[in-house]
């Protein structure tokens, strides 16, 4: 029990640590604020779209971005600094760094995107299914902070910027395929089935739900799916960790 | 009194490079135990593997009894590491690295803040406790490194080589807080290639090389090993080449340092009356003569040498 209260604490102290270290920067914080203006500007202006149609999938597509952009660098940026080893001799483990990261990740996505939410429902006067878009806001940003730090843990490189190449060849694909920018029903068969393996697409199924009551999806089913996409992130990072972790640090 | 580290069997492969292998050691409480080994012996790497940082292919760590691969949060409780890089965080303050380090072990906030101020006036860091981490020199950062290490006063602290690349001030600071803690009772394992820093400070020493364990006793025993050969170190006025006239017999080795020769003999007393002799005939003046016992550095360097 006590040793579980250790674990648990010392997550937290690395959300903090991470938040404090990474994350509460100006350089990172302005970009978090003006990506979804340039992303609003980039997919929205010139292209003859309702914006009530199109906001569903603009918040989604900025809360992928936002809590997946940051977590794949602590890892690297810990290692080439040495800091990482330091970090895993305290009483944590490498699945609690992981949760960690993913939570800092989170907190991050929510704390941008809430804006971009306010604003949104306010300026569009969506009647909103706030239970529905709370927990679809909360679990997916869980699940895409937990992408970002599963994207960085293959790889054994303390570099950045190679992390960011895996990163960015994964994030964008799955944008394309989440019916953000085509609806589903459009898309051609192959890229209805793809869309299944993008955790985007069933936050976009919420969203759309919660803010105009339209959705393809069951909306348990929904949860469920991207609640599974955050297990199989954060499992599979811990497995890639681990076997890092065996090869050397 | 009882084992703090044991170390069973420990093997480590990278690849085909078996970096540790079968290695098995002990180490008693209070004591302070340095890991010589020169670089890519192995040292680190079996850091890691007591540490838990690195998972063993074979063997186990065991910290006051605990194994460190079956309950890693309950052995880490009672350690602390300090990696040779200066691992804090560059973009917090010495304060809050310290601090930060703390929280990790429970201790409550203004007990943290008492040890955290204690910490920053033992390793001189007052008055720059507000600065960030990265503004410090080596020197700074390794204090700070040292100081997180030790805030939640560690029953066992490993460190890996403390003072390299450390200016004399710096050494001498962090020797002396390491006597400290180990007067207090943590026991320490100090990996280095320092042969006096481990001379001076540890009761113990094992040396590794190529990732097996060739020697472990006291540093003064290791060194008596040696008992029978000396260093003869010998100057002239003239510059000349001895091994031309020097007769060969109970000589080991002769290394020409600036205008001294080293000559490492089993018997001095034979080599100095050949020394004489040859100063005689070609008429050269002795300007220096020393005897040198074995050093501990003779010591590792026979058993790194054997290993080879």
């Amino acid at each position: 029990m006590k040793l579980n209260i250790t674990i648990i604490r010392s997550t937290f102290i690395v959300v903090e640590k991470n938040i404090r270290i990474y994350y509460n920067k100006a350089p990172v914080l302005i970009f978090g604020l003006l990506f979804p203006i340039f992303m609003f500007i980039s997919f929205y202006l010139g292209r003859n779209i309702d914006l009530h149609d199109f906001f569903g999938g603009f918040l989604a597509m900025s809360i992928f971005f936002t809590s997946s952009s940051v977590g794949p660098l602590i890892t690297p940026w810990e290692k080439a600094q040495g800091t990482y080893e330091k970090l895993l001799s305290y009483p944590i483990t490498v699945g609690g760094i992981i949760i960690a990261d993913a939570i800092a990740g989170m907190i991050f996505g929510i704390i941008i995107n809430i804006v971009v939410a306010v604003v949104g429902i306010i300026v569009l006067g969506y009647s909103v299914n706030i239970v529905i878009f709370i927990l679809a806001f909360l679990i997916s940003s869980f699940c895409f902070s937990s992408l970002g730090v599963f994207l960085a843990s293959p790889s054994r490189s303390n570099s950045p910027s190679n992390v960011m190449m895996l990163s960015s060849l994964v994030r964008f694909p799955l944008l394309f395929i989440s019916g953000i920018f085509v609806p589903l029903h459009e898309l051609p068969l192959i890229g209805r089935i793809l869309s299944f393996f993008s955790p985007i697409t069933y936050l976009v199924d919420l969203l759309n739900y919660s803010l105009r009551a339209t959705h393809i999806l069951p909306i348990y089913l929904d949860f469920i799916l991207l609640i599974i996409f955050c297990f199989l992130f954060i499992f599979l990072s811990n497995i890639f960790h681990k076997r890092n972790l065996r090869r050397g640090i | 009194m009882g084992k703090a580290i044991e170390a069973i069997s420990l093997t480590k492969k990278f690849n085909l490079n078996v970096a540790v292998n079968n290695l098995s050691f002990s180490v008693d409480k209070g004591e302070i135990f340095g890991f010589l080994g020169p670089n890519g012996a192995g040292k680190t790497t079996t850091l890691r593997m007591l540490t838990g940082l690195l998972s063993p292919d074979k063997g186990k760590s065991l910290i006051n009894g605990i194994d460190i691969s079956k309950e890693p949060i309950r052995a880490k409780l009672d350690i602390g590491v300090i990696p040779e890089m200066g691992s804090i965080y560059p973009d917090l303050t010495a304060k809050q690295n310290i601090v930060l380090a703390g929280k990790f072990y429970g201790i409550s906030s203004s007990e943290l803040i008492n040890r955290t101020e204690n910490l920053l006036k033992v390793f001189q860091l007052q008055g720059r406790e507000n600065d960030l981490a990265k503004n410090f020199s080596k020197g700074m950062k390794q204090r700070v490194s040292i100081a997180s290490s030790l805030v939640h006063e560690p029953k066992i602290l490993f460190i890996d080589e403390p003072t390299s690349g450390l200016d004399v001030i710096s050494q001498r600071l962090i020797k002396k807080i390491i006597r400290d803690m180990n007067k207090k009772g943590s026991t320490i394992f100090l990996t280095t290639h320092d042969m006096e820093e481990a001379n001076n400070l540890c009761g113990r020493v094992a040396i590794i090389n190529k990732g097996s364990l060739v020697a472990i006793d006291k540093p003064e025993i290791l060194r008596l090993s040696l008992e029978s050969k000396k260093t003869v170190v010998i100057s002239f006025d003239k510059d000349i080449d001895i091994n031309t006239f020097l007769e060969k017999e109970h000589i080991l080795e002769i290394e020409k340092v600036a205008d001294k020769f080293n000559i490492q003999t089993d018997n001095p007393d034979i080599v100095i009356k050949n020394l004489v002799d040859v100063a005689k005939k070609y008429d050269l003046k002795i300007t220096m003569l020393e005897i040198l016992k074995a050093s501990l550095e003779d010591a590792f360097l026979k058993f790194t040498r054997e290993k080879d």
